[in-house]
């Protein structure tokens, strides 16, 4: 695994995905709201970044189509919408404070070192780099999901999705130059929906409970108490 | 295969212009094309075999549950027509709410159909994904907090896990860079499958863990079961109809699929079975724990969920079992699941309206009220619980077998889950179905076509499996285990 043993490229890359990851933790403890859509705006740009590097040191010409995708969707449009979102509903100045942040970190530390122990068992391939570049991007996925557990504020939930999207991404570029464009356009399209649809959902939440607070979305449970609760409210 | 897509294009930018008084029938009629497509499908691959073509790839296996999805989809629709016009006339649900529901509608059997039709593993994985973005705002049509917390939950635990599932169509595509030469074909399942011994078993082993996770979230698979009785509760019943009987199906189709691949690159290493394992563990896991949970439903909805997710369990486990014998029980209870399932649903949708609530506790003498409701009911469920003149108890008892054969000791336990799914079912049917009716309940115009058409199929399936449907159940269980059963 020694940095020497890459090309130049490949430690670029590295430092890129490096940086994403980096990234990912920056926006699991910004407890602003606007804040953090900035940092997961810089997280897309460094993706597009990597598959721009990927693009001019390989040969596959689709790859420039798809760092633009990526630029453009990731770095400019989502986090537009966010913005946009959060200024709507009146979240501008939202701030939220980890309950636990010196855990949740911990916790996330443990996640990249999870990563790294799930490619060991790729050695046979003797490729350290796509290795490396296989674990950062797990991280960012996993550092995503954990995101998503942790903060109970509805965007900040979607920005961990979102992030984790970023993770695949970046997995699909660095490590297999890029996937069919079929599937790339697909991808992106769900994406661009599932924001959207994230855009109305926001609304309803806060038309049925008053709030963005998920943790306070807890009508639906198996316990006989929460049901007899339900049936006398209604 | 153009002839399947078109209607369905077609549909969904007529339903999204329409104005509602035809919007119900339109939708009616595009299933119906659809069908139709479906069957000229199912009639060339009868003819010629695999039909190949623009990136998509129907053999015996998918074009059962192609032709499966289009009728399940017409009969639904036949039902949601009257339905929604009742529960749009009672004011639960707005004008536009009804245009997004047909025109979603249509846009989830497209997605249910290139999932099913294409050969490419990530437009796969873009299909289910989109299968889920079409259905959420269904979910949450009624705008009450429940149906919002229900989607909202279904919308964040089928992301991630579809995200999961994307890292290892992400991997896998990785596997087979190094050996599939041109780089477009990586992902296409044929190729893939004709390979499938010389990718990289470590790197397949992990993929395939991905894969599971993500896609055994969609079919309901039990650490990762929480949104669908949530989802299924608190959306129209025709959506609980179509989500139960299909899109628990095309997501098991995806796990099937790739266990295949994953088998094949296993094959030549220490553990040539860890995908059936793992497929079977999960399976029985998701079957015992639904059929406990069975037990202490309050929500008529709700209780069908959990039972759905016992029979996916039950599949699933079939699917790892392997073998012949495994995989036709598997798919035959496939259909006949979705058979019963999406039949009992559409009644439970009318028993919900005769008594005016989905609290179990209330709904009471169906059969004094409205006789035609409340024997489906108790037919509907005396089939899925496995009585002997009907299908599924045909498909469980060549499970049975098969589990006798290969893991006798994991027999009793699917006895035992059985006979604890019998009695949570029955325990709750017995008062509703009988039991006196409260003062002044009234019977409401139900269209029990759908419902006699179902159940009369899986009677006759359970009595007699006609011949061309043995034989292409033979053909899918022949691409699956590589021998034939018959």
């Amino acid at each position: 695994m020694s940095l020497t043993l890459m090309t130049l490229l490949q430690q670029f890359v590295l430092m890129l995905a490096a940086l994403a990851l980096f990234l990912s933790f920056v926006l699991l403890a910004q407890p602003r709201l606007v804040a953090a859509i900035h940092v997961f705006a810089w997280q897309g740009a460094l993706v597009a970044a990597v598959t721009l590097t990927v693009a001019l040191a390989g040969d596959a010409s689709h790859l420039y189509f798809s760092a633009l995708l990526t630029l453009g969707l990731k770095a400019l449009l989502i986090p537009w919408m966010l913005h946009r979102l959060a200024r709507r509903l009146g979240l501008e100045r939202h701030t939220e404070t980890l309950a636990r942040p010196t855990l949740v970190i911990m916790a996330a530390v443990i996640l990249v070192i999870f990563s790294y122990w799930v490619v060991v068992p790729m050695v046979a391939q003797g490729l350290a780099f796509t290795r490396n570049i296989i674990a950062a991007s797990l991280a960012v996925v996993l550092i995503g999901l954990l995101m998503m557990v942790f903060r109970q504020q509805a965007v900040a939930q979607v920005l961990g999705f979102m992030s984790m999207e970023n993770g695949l991404f970046l997995a699909a570029v660095s490590a297999t130059a890029g996937m069919p464009l079929v599937v790339e356009l697909g991808v992106a399209f769900d994406v661009l929906v599932a924001m959207v649809l994230f855009g109305v959902f926001f609304f309803q939440i806060r038309e049925s409970i008053d709030s963005l607070d998920v943790d306070r979305l807890n009508r639906l449970t198996e316990t006989v108490e929460a049901e007899e609760g339900r049936r006398d409210a209604s | 295969m153009l002839t399947l897509l078109a209607p369905l294009i077609g549909g969904i930018a007529l339903i999204m212009m329409r104005n509602l008084g035809p919007a119900g029938w339109v939708n009616l009629g595009v299933s119906a094309l659809t069908l139709g497509g479906a069957l000229w499908l199912a009639f060339l691959v009868a003819a010629h075999g695999t039909v190949e073509g623009a990136g998509f790839r129907v053999d015996a296996f998918n074009v059962y549950l192609v032709v499966l999805t289009a009728f399940v989809g017409l009969t639904t629709s036949i039902f949601s027509r009257p339905y929604m016009r009742h529960v749009c006339a009672q004011g639960r649900i707005s004008a536009a709410s009804l245009r997004i529901y047909h025109g979603m509608y249509q846009a989830f059997m497209l997605t249910m159909l290139v999932a099913l039709t294409t050969d490419n593993l990530g437009v796969l994985w873009v299909a289910v994904e989109g299968a889920t973005l079409a259905t959420v705002l269904l979910v949450s049509l009624y705008r009450t907090p429940e149906a919002v917390e229900a989607a909202w939950k279904y919308f964040i635990l089928c992301g991630v896990g579809i995200a999961l599932a994307l890292f290892g169509t992400v991997l896998t595509y990785f596997a087979s860079q190094h050996v599939v030469q041109e780089a477009d074909a990586g992902l296409t399942w044929s190729v893939l499958y004709a390979h499938a011994h010389a990718l990289d078993p470590t790197v397949m082993r992990i993929a395939f863990v991905f894969l599971l996770v993500g896609y055994g979230t969609k079919v309901g698979l039990v650490p990762m079961h929480q949104w669908l009785p949530d989802a299924h509760s608190e959306g129209p019943t025709p959506m609980s109809a179509v989500l139960s009987g299909l899109l628990l199906n095309v997501a098991l189709y995806a796990v099937i699929r790739l266990k295949m691949l994953v088998d094949g690159s296993l094959a030549e290493t220490a553990t040539p079975h860890l995908a059936g394992g793992l497929l079977m563990g999960f399976g029985l896991v998701s079957f015992v724990v639904a059929g406990l949970f069975l037990h202490r439903q309050r929500d008529i909805k709700r209780m069908f969920s959990y039972s759905s997710i016992e029979h996916m369990g039950l599949m699933t486990f079939a699917f790892g079992l392997g073998g012949p014998l495994a995989t036709f029980g598997g798919l035959l209870h496939m259909l006949v699941h979705s058979l019963t399932k999406s039949a009992i649903f559409v009644t439970v949708g009318h028993a919900t309206h005769i008594a005016g609530t989905q609290s179990i506790e209330r709904i009471r003498g169906l059969i004094r009220t409205q006789p035609a409701v409340g024997w489906s009911l108790l037919i509907g469920v005396a089939a899925i619980a496995g009585f002997p003149p009907f299908g599924v108890f045909t498909s469980e008892f060549l499970l049975l077998t098969a589990t006798m054969e290969s893991y006798p000791w994991f027999s009793v336990v699917l006895l035992g889950g059985l006979v604890i799914a019998f009695a949570g079912l029955f325990r709750h049917l017995h008062p509703m179905v009988y039991g006196t009716a409260p003062e002044g309940q009234q019977p409401v115009q139900a269209n029990m076509l759908p419902v006699l058409v179902h159940l009369g199929l899986v009677l006759w399936l359970g009595l007699a499996i006609p011949g061309f449907l043995a034989a292409w159940l033979d053909s899918a269980t022949q691409l699956i285990t590589g021998s034939h059963l018959l």
